[in-house]
Parts: structure tokens; sequence; C-alpha cells
């Protein structure tokens, strides 16, 4: 939390007016058991009128005054408290965009999202309460104490002794509580988890009948979650009626005490009733102080979880060195070369891609296939510079991925990724992310390339609505737009990670056509699970368990690689010239 | 279905329509704590003893100051002081054990929701389930509950409380002085006042906060769920400029919400010491001018009980107001779960026909479906099928398949015309005898987060670890279950995480093989799989069908060559039948296919 209230640098004054102002106000609440007295020891046995209307007019002008000082106190504090969550949630924000891919692989949408949303908002609320709450309580407590020290050292003791005993009771059951509301909320997730799970397997639940055992063990866990509750319950209940008792004892001992002392002429009626009032006081100030604690635990672990956010190294400073020599002669550029790449996302990880060699003339069309977990989609995250090899260098042009500034290199490189994802705004919003000044020509050319016309005359057109998520286009759809969109980057490099899975195999057929014919014929990665899908390709690059299995023509390949013969039978060929013959 | 997890606000919003029936839930709600009622009465009692108790603590205390007063402060005094002492003893405990009633009962009438709500997701057709966003059922019976616990819980404890509060503190000053109660009585109402201004204006504050934050978190969601899209676009400086201005805007509105919001306080207690000043002038003016009548017996203790109240007189309507607002939204939150609970179940046909011993002929004559009425999906369908075959369905996506499925498993009900298994109408017969007739492999393996040997004993509980094993074997799942981390006792976790794709397939053929029900239905999974687990599955599959009708969706060419009845669908029709051989032959829309591939 430490590291947040640099967020609060530009609200200094705001941070100290406000607990000035509320200790303004707490500071004339303490006069009122004061002049109550003087009413009742002056004005009350003299029958003193005019001082007994002396002090309450005194007393409605502390009210005003106290307002007035609050109504400051609270804006300042609402401001610090917003302008400090506003500021945050920027950074916040920023950080989490320029996340490298292995960053976002580790924190997960999941857990960013909850930083951004509730973990701010929690945060906003502690800032403001502390300021507001948090200061006043003690303020009151004090000061009370000081004031009962100077009417009368005796009870003033008892005010001290008051005070160490409710602390302890308030930090011992709001503690307790907190655990127990945690483990609550472990068995209200447990519970969450099986209703989600018993939704996703509905089919298999009904096709095995097992509906009842379903709910016997919901039952079960619902049943625990309902115990755990009882228990926090049980816990919190123990709040209000401890600290009452314990301040009307103390109360009781006080006013014995303070008979005494009016007896022996110690103490004046009136400073009894000061006294009590003053006790009173906390009695207020502390309940409100436990409540406070339960929104600043709440506070304090979100602000935990966003400083870890903010704390992590900034990954994408990869300076770009201007006089970087080129490897090699100009002629002899490669597209893409890799130099015995081998990559894992881990330090302690197993090596995703082993020792791959490779390189790739501009202008060529190479397939990627192999089996899930082969490295396919790795290969092409490590060209696309999202993530750095681990030993050996991956170059773009004959320059090392890692030497290029971030964005010239997004600039060679277009890729389709395996999701698909649209975002909302209109198709034409969606296909200019691929380039912001395309026309609408342009784009119309694009939506052809990737056989998607139908689509986009099926939702009336370019500047139809796109939901989020792109929840109103099917599967296929959305992976043709987003090949749509990829090609109108007219990148030099173009990579499809299986992007065309979705699609029936006529369309699969033309999009390959299409591709290509591109007019700027850019160098293509594709790829697919299906070998049908790859046969016309330059090269073919199977890769196995991370390891190049073979490297060559599809018809190369079946003679020489027994992977992509497996690969290939298994996917019903057993020879090539049935298949081929359309 | 994934279904828009972030879209809906829990609990949040009371949204149109919801409103007009507020009345009816509540009823519904009080209906539901019917068997607590006794509790519940209790619980009432336990209040009035409590706040009568901790309002005569003041009075007691009063009594005490007017003997200071007076110089004696022996016996008497000490022994008010004790009955004020037993009196905040008895509030205390009083009000401890209300807490805990009232906390079981909320808890308890929770749970049971819960139960409810969750026992009809199992009786719920699979058209509601499938044509509702699961994410957003999810909260219903998660959050929405929650949220209906909490408000319930404060309802309880504050609202008859406060009420006996406001009544008890009125009654006890009116018996200790009419003429200065009436000061209180008067001014206080002036802090409701203020409150209600306050709440008015920071209620479209809040509005207009929750709508712009509603945008802003909805780019939130949706930048950093997709954000390596993003930045293989590199657009992340285009989203941070947007965010910005949302941002912006919010901090402005923000910034008046909470200023507003946060006068409430600091605005009651302003009317309060109002009140404050004015008894303690008044009164102390009485105490002494004795004489007349409407002050009678004024005393400084009594002043000093008076001042008491008049600094917690208004607390209760402060939390009255906000225990409605907290009421409201449970109330709103119960009519959504109720929503849930009150939806049309499957009905449970009586005296359905016993299924048993089925051998595995399967024929549809003249099958109409739809899932909605606008569009016509399946019309007329014809088959039949003898036992043992294996009948493969191809056809582009969208084109029926996972709908014969559905019909064949009855999830779904035909609307015209028959299913018949053996000879025998399905929609006639016991449903769990139709649905036990078939085993079933989806391309979406589920598993639940148990262990290994849970999930596989899901079709058959009764199983002995050694018929669990020689399944495994089979299904050439043995081999990889054994290297797991604890074998066939180890935990999977939620929705088999810790397996490959290939692997929970695996599982899930396992589990078959030892149910051997004389149906199967695959669904053929178009990818994703890698070539060795392939070539597992495909024969753990072989061995399964042997000897049982099996219907495959088919993406392969292999399979769908080795099929002895292809279907051909397109637009929910079947348009092609036969072998492939005699399909080829035909040079039709299936000829077209295969050759496309």
């Amino acid at each position: 939390m430490r590291d947040l209230l640099k967020y609060l640098k530009d609200y200094k004054k705001e941070c100290v007016l406000a607990p000035l102002f509320k200790a303004l106000e707490a500071g004339f609440e303490l006069i009122v058991p004061i002049l109550i007295a003087r009413m009742i020891d002056v004005g009350i046995p003299h029958s003193d009128r005019q001082l007994i209307i002396r002090c309450g007019l005194m007393l409605l002008l502390l009210t005003v005054v106290g307002f007035a000082s609050s109504v400051t106190a609270q804006y300042f504090a609402a401001k610090a408290a917003v302008g400090f969550s506003t500021k945050l949630r920027h950074d916040l924000f920023a950080k989490l965009l320029h996340f490298s891919f292995p960053q976002i692989d580790s924190v997960g949408a999941p857990a960013m999202i909850t930083r951004m949303n509730s973990d701010v908002t929690n945060a906003q609320a502690g800032v403001n309460m502390f300021l507001r709450l948090f200061l006043r309580s003690p303020y009151i407590v004090i000061g009370a104490t000081i004031m009962a020290f100077v009417i009368d050292p005796v009870s003033g003791l008892i005010f001290v002794a008051l005070i160490l005993v409710l602390s302890v009771a308030v930090v011992v059951i709001a503690r307790t509580n907190i655990s127990l509301l945690e483990a609550a909320q472990q068995r209200l997730e447990r519970v969450t988890a099986l209703i989600r799970e018993n939704l996703s397997g509905v089919r298999v639940i009904r096709a095995f009948c097992r509906q009842k055992d379903q709910g016997a063990s919901f039952d079960s866990a619902n049943g625990e979650l309902c115990l755990a509750q009882k228990k926090a319950g049980a816990c919190s209940s123990l709040l209000n009626p401890v600290t009452y008792l314990i301040i009307n004892l103390f109360i009781l001992w006080l006013v014995r005490s303070g008979a005494i002392s009016v007896t022996a002429g110690r103490l004046t009626t009136g400073a009894v009733v000061a006294l009590y009032n003053y006790m009173s006081q906390i009695l207020i100030e502390l309940v409100k102080f436990a409540n406070l604690l339960i929104t600043m635990n709440k506070a304090l672990a979100g602000g935990e979880r966003i400083a870890a956010i903010l704390k992590m190294e900034d990954a994408e400073c990869v300076a770009f060195t201007g006089d970087t020599e080129r490897d090699g002669a100009e002629e002899n550029t490669f597209a893409v070369a890799f130099d015995h790449v081998s990559f894992r996302y881990h330090e302690r990880a197993d090596e995703v891609l082993s020792d791959i060699d490779l390189k790739i003339m501009p202008g060529e069309t190479v397939g990627i296939i192999g089996g899930t977990g082969a490295g396919k989609t790795t290969l092409a995250h490590l060209i696309s510079g999202f993530y750095s090899a681990t030993k050996g260098t991956v170059s773009v042009n004959g320059r090392n991925v890692s030497d290029y500034d971030k964005k010239e290199l997004t600039d060679l490189i277009s890729i389709v990724m395996q999701k698909a994802v649209l975002f909302s705004g209109t198709i034409a919003d969606n296909l200019r992310f691929g380039n912001r000044e395309a026309s609408d020509e342009e784009l119309q050319e694009a939506v052809r390339q990737a056989c998607c016309e139908e689509a986009v005359e099926e939702h009336g057109g370019l500047y139809a609505n796109v939901e989020q998520g792109g929840t109103n286009f099917s599967g296929g759809q959305r992976q043709r737009l987003s090949i749509a969109r990829a090609l109108l980057k007219n990148a030099p490099i173009l990579i499809l990670d299986d992007a065309s899975s979705a699609l029936d195999y006529m369309t699969d057929k033309k999009l390959r056509s299409n591709m290509r014919s591109l007019k700027k014929s850019p160098t293509i990665f594709m790829i697919s699970q299906r070998t049908t899908s790859l046969k016309d390709c330059d090269h073919i690059l199977v890769l196995d368990d991370g390891c190049v299995a073979g490297y060559g023509t599809h018809n190369e390949l079946l003679k020489t690689c027994t992977v992509y013969r497996e690969i290939h039978l298994s996917q019903g060929r057993e020879d090539d010239s049935e298949g081929g013959a359309a | 279905m994934s279904g828009n997890l972030f879209g809906y606000v829990p609990g949040g919003v009371i949204r149109e329509g919801e409103r007009v029936s507020r009345g009816a839930v509540l009823k519904r709600v009080l209906k539901q704590e019917r068997p607590y009622l006794p509790l519940i009465i209790l619980s009432f009692v336990l209040s009035a003893a409590s706040v009568i108790c901790m309002l005569l603590v003041p009075i007691l205390i009063g009594e005490a100051i007017d003997l200071i007063c007076t110089g004696k402060n022996g016996d008497a005094l000490l022994k008010i002081l004790l009955k004020a002492g037993l009196f905040a003893c008895g509030a205390a405990v009083s009000q401890y054990c209300m807490n805990r009633i009232n906390n079981r009962v909320v808890c308890h009438t929770v749970r049971d929701l819960r139960a409810k709500a969750f026992q009809k997701l199992q009786t719920l057709p699979l058209k509601y389930l499938d044509s509702h966003p699961h994410g957003d059922l999810i909260s219903r019976l998660s959050a929405d509950t929650e949220q209906f616990s909490d408000g319930l819980l404060m309802g309880f404890t504050q609202l008859f409380s406060g009420v006996i509060t406001i009544i008890g503190t009125l009654c006890f000053m009116f018996s200790m002085n009419v003429a200065i109660t009436l000061i209180v009585v008067c001014v206080t109402p002036l802090s409701i006042f203020a409150a209600r201004f306050i709440a008015g204006h920071s209620y479209e504050m809040f509005k207009k906060q929750s709508s712009i934050r509603g945008e802003q978190t909805s780019l939130v969601n949706e930048m950093l769920t997709n954000e390596k899209t993003l930045k293989a676009y590199g657009r992340e400086e285009d989203v941070l400029k947007r965010f910005d201005e949302i941002n912006d805007g919010l901090e402005k509105i923000s910034m008046r919400a909470l200023f507003f919001s946060s006068l409430t306080n600091p605005g009651t207690r302003f009317v309060n010491n109002i009140a404050y000043a004015l008894v303690a002038c008044v009164g102390a003016i009485a105490v002494y001018s004795n004489a007349t009548p409407l002050f009678s017996s004024l005393t400084v203790g009594i002043l000093t009980a008076f001042l008491s109240y008049a600094n917690h007189y208004m607390r209760p309507f402060n939390e009255i107001t906000s225990v409605i607002t907290e009421f409201q939204n449970a109330v709103a939150c119960a009519a959504r779960v109720f929503e849930v609970i009150d939806e049309e179940e499957t009905e449970e046909k009586q005296d359905q026909m016993p299924l048993k011993d089925v051998s595995g002929d399967v024929s549809l004559t003249h099958v109409d479906f739809s899932y909605t009425t606008e569009k016509e999906l399946i019309k007329d369908l014809n088959m039949n099928v003898k036992s043992g075959m294996r009948v493969a369905i191809v056809g582009p996506t969208g084109c029926g398949k996972t709908t014969l499925i559905n019909l064949l498993m009855r999830f779904y009900e035909v609307q015209a015309g028959k299913i018949l298994v053996d000879s025998q109408e399905t929609a006639a017969s016991d449903l769990n005898d139709v649905r036990s007739a078939y085993g079933m492999v989806l391309q979406d393996t589920w598993l639940f987060d148990g262990t290994v040997k849970e999930n596989i004993l899901f079709g058959n509980p009764d199983a002995t670890d050694a018929e669990m094993i020689e399944a495994a074997r089979e299904s050439h799942a043995h081999s990889f279950i054994r290297r797991l981390e604890n074998g066939y006792d180890t935990r999977l976790g939620e929705d088999g995480s810790i397996l490959s794709q290939g692997q929970k397939q695996l599982l899930c053929i396992t589990r078959l093989m030892l149910n051997k029900p004389p149906m199967l239905i695959l669904d053929e999974a178009t990818s994703s799989i890698d070539t060795r687990t392939e070539l597992q599955i495909q024969s753990a599959f072989k061995k399964l069908m042997q000897g049982r009708t099996a219907f495959i969706v088919a993406h392969r060419l292999s399979t769908i060559r080795d099929a002895d009845l292809i279907l051909v669908m397109r637009d929910g029709a079947i348009i092609e039948m036969g072998t492939h051989e005699s399909l080829m032959k035909q040079n039709g829309f299936y000829a077209e296919l295969y050759r496309s591939a």
C-alpha cells in the first residue's frame, strides 16, 4: 500500500486539510460537554437565565462552525480520494496495456480486470474513509480522555482503562471476524464453482441420469457455506453488545467514583455529567471505528494487489539501437531466420521449442503443422517478438527481432491469432484496426479476399454493429473478419495461426487460393492441423514436441517424414492422388 | 454457450419490470420464512427487550446524578447503579441472542433458496439452459442469493429494532417531559428532510457515475481480455486515450457524487445538534423555574437523560433509510432467483413405458424440429438404422448435426413425427431409460473437479476398482493415468485443467467403457489433438463401437469412409444417404465436399 501513496502526492494539501478540518469539528464537539457542565453548575443553581441562553447560543454557534468544517473536510477528502483513484486507474491500465505476453500469461485476464475494477474502487473508498473517519475517531477518543484528565485526573485514569479494554475487545472481534469472513468467501467460491460445473456439464450429467447425485454434492457444499456464514455471523453478533456493555459498566464506575468526589468536594455535578457525556462520545466513535477496520482491511488487500502489479518490471523498453548493422549481404537477406532457437516459457519449465534452425525467403508460403503442444503458436509468437528466444536468435529481414523498435516490428508483421477476436463497434472499426486510413473500397477488397462478403452482407454492410466479443457473429465469420483485418495491414509478413479451423472445406480452399494471389505477395506462415490445408505451401515445417521433425514440400514429407505421414493418414489419406484429384 | 460473464452487475441495478412485482416478491419472501416464525417472534421479543433495557439505562443514570446533586452517595446510589448495570447486561445479552437468531434464520433461508434453485437447474429443460447465458445463471445462484442474504439480515436486525427504538424513545421522553419532547419531535424531522434532499441529489449523480463506470468497465474488460490481439496491432495508445477520456469524465462526476453523498452524516448531525442545543437551553431554564406546570418536575438528572436521548434518537432514522435501500436491493435479487425457480420444468410424464435391454434399432419417421418458431430447422427427417450399424453424419457447420443428437437423447423433444428405439416410441418411454441406452462423447469434454476415479465412475458408481482399471486399459487411458501424480486418485481441478484435450477425451471414453451402453453418440473433435493420442482415441472408439449402434458426427474422412451409412445433412435436412461408394457414384453434394477436402 505504501507504494500507492505517491498517487496522493498531488493532493498533499487536501490530505492535510481534510483531517485538519475533521479535527476542528471534533474539537468543537469536545467543547459541548463543558458548556453543558457550566449550565448545570452555574446557570441552574443561580437561576442565571442569561448565562444559560449564552451557553445555548454558543452551542448553536459550535454546531454551525462544526458543520462548516465537516463539509470542508468531506470536500477535501472526496477530492483527494477521487484524484487518487483516477491517477491510479490510469497508471494501472497503462501498465496492464504495456504488459508483455509472458506477463499477460502469468497474471491472466480475470485478475487484471479485478485489479482495474473492484480493487481500485475499494482503494478509493479506503482513502476517502481514512481521511474522513480513521483520524476522527482517535481525535475524539484521545480528546475526550484529555478533557477527562483536565476535569479530574482520577476519572481520566478510568478513561484510559476503558480505552485499553475496548481496543482489545474491538480488535480481537474484528480480526476474528475478518478471518471467518474469508473462510466463508472460500466456501462461496466452491459453491459457485459447482454451479458453473453443473451448467457446463449438463448434457453429460443428464446422459448419465446423475441429476440427483449432483444435487447431493451441491447440498453438502451449500451446507458447509451456511455453517461458515453462521460462524462469521456469530462472531460479528458479539461486536455491538460487547462494546455496549463495556462502555456502560465503565460509565457506572465513573458515576460511582464521581459521586464520591462530589461528596468530598473535589468535583461538581456538572463535571460528572460532562465526564458521562465524554464517555458516551467514545462509545459512538468506537463502533464506527470497528466498521471502518473492515472497510480498510478490504482496501488494503486490494491496494497490495495493485501495488504488486505496478511493481512488475517494464518489459517493453527494448531500446532501438539505430546503428545496428545488418547481418549478411543485402541481397541474401532472409525474410525470417531462426538461428538455433530454443524457447521455454518459464525458467523451470520444459523447452517448448528446441534448436530450431530455419531460413525463409521473402514471398515464400510456409506451412506449419504438428500436434497440440508441438510449439506451432510459440514459433509464430517468436517471429512477432511477443516472446524472446531463450537461446539462439530470431531475425526478421536480417535483423535480430529483439533489436527492433516494438512499433517497427508490429508494422512488419500481421498475425491472425488462433482465437479470433472482434471488438465492439462497427465491422469497419474492426477492420480499420489493421489500417486506420483504409478507404471503404479497400475494406471491401479485404473482405472479399477473406471470403466474408456474405457475413458482412448478412449483418447489413460494413457499418453494421459488432457486439462485445463479436457474439453476433459465428466463429467462422469472426475468423474470416480477423483475416480481413490482418490483410488490411498490408504487412510484408503474414501469419495465419490456425485461422481457418472453423471453416468448412470449401471456404477454406477458396481462402487459401486468395492468399496465394495477394498483390504484394507477402511471406506467409500458415499454421494448421490439417495436412490438406497445407499441401500447396512452398515448404511445410513439421513440428513434433518442439523439435523439427521435417521440412519440405507435401510430397517430399509424405515420403521422408513419419510424423507427417501419420498425421496425414489419421486424417484419412492413404495416398495422395485421391484427395488431390480435384 | 459461453455467456456474457461481464455484462452482468451482480445484484446491482433494479431493472424495469421488477419494480412492478416487488410486493409480490416480498410476500413470497415472507412466506418462505414461515417455518422460522417461532424464531422470528422470539427475535422480535428479544429486540424489544433489548431496546427497552437500553433506554432505561440513561434514566437510571439520570436518577443517580440527581442523588449526587442532593449529596446522597450511599446505598441508594449503589442500588441504582446496580440496577442500571443489570439492565445494561440485559440489553447486551438479548441483543446478542437476537443477532444469533437472525443470523441463523437468514443463513438457513438462503441455503434453502439456493438448494431449491440448484434442484431446479437439474430439472429445467435444456432449451432454457441453452438460451440463457451461464454467467447470468451463476450470478443468480451465487451473487444474488448472497446479496439477498445481506439485505435480509440488515432488514431483520435493524428495521425492527430501529422502529422500536424510535417508539420507545418517544414514549420515555413523553413520560418524562411533554414540552421538551415536543421540541425534539418538531426539530428532528428536519434532519430526515435534509437526508432526503441529499439522497435525492446524489442519486442522480450516482446514476450518472455508474453509467460512466459501466462504460469504463466494459472497455477495460474487452481490452484486457483480448490484449494479445490488441498488441498484435500495436493499438495500446489509442485504447489508453479512449480510456483516459472516460476516466476524466468519471473523475468529475465521482468527485461530485462522493462529496454530495458524504454530506448526509454532517447534515443530520447538524440538525441533531440544533435539537441538542435547544433541549439543553430550554431544559436548563425549566429546571430552576420549576413553577411552570408544563415543565413539572424537571431535574438535572432527567435533563441529562434527555440530552442522551436527543443524541441517539436520530440514529435509527438514518439506519432505516439505509436499510430500506439495502432491502429493496435484496428484494430485486430475490426476484431474480425466483425467476429461475419459477421456470417451467420438463414435464415428468406419468406411466411412461420402461425401455430395457435395448438392441439398438433406431428409426426416425417424419421428424420436424426447430429451436425458434421463425426458423425451421429439421423438416420431415426419416431414417432407419439397424442394430450394430455405424452411422456417420456429415455436412457443413450449422446443418443440424448437433440438433440430431439433441433429439436422440431427448434433450429436446421433437415437434412432429416419431423417434423409435427398438420400435418403441422414445417420447412415450421413461426418460432415464432412453438416455441410459446411449453413451455419449461430446467434442467439449466435460470432467468435474474430482479425482480421476470419481470421474470414470460417474457413469457407473458401483463399478469395482478392477473393472475401472480394465476399462481404462481398453481405452488406452491407463498408461497416462498411472503416470499422474496420484494415479487414479489424482484430483483433476475444475474442468480437468491438469489434462490435455486428448487425455480428457480418453477419460470420457473410459467412462463409457465401464458402462457399455447399447448405442453410442460420438462427436469427433475437429482439431487440437496430437497425432499419437488421436490414434489411441480412434482405436478406443473402434473397440467401444464393436457390436453397438453408433452415431458419429464425423470430421475425419477415415471415419466417414468406414461407416455403414453416411447421412449428408444440409440446412436441417438429410439430402443424401448411403455408403461412401454409392455417394461418390451419385456425384452430388457429398462428392463435392469430399473432393474439396
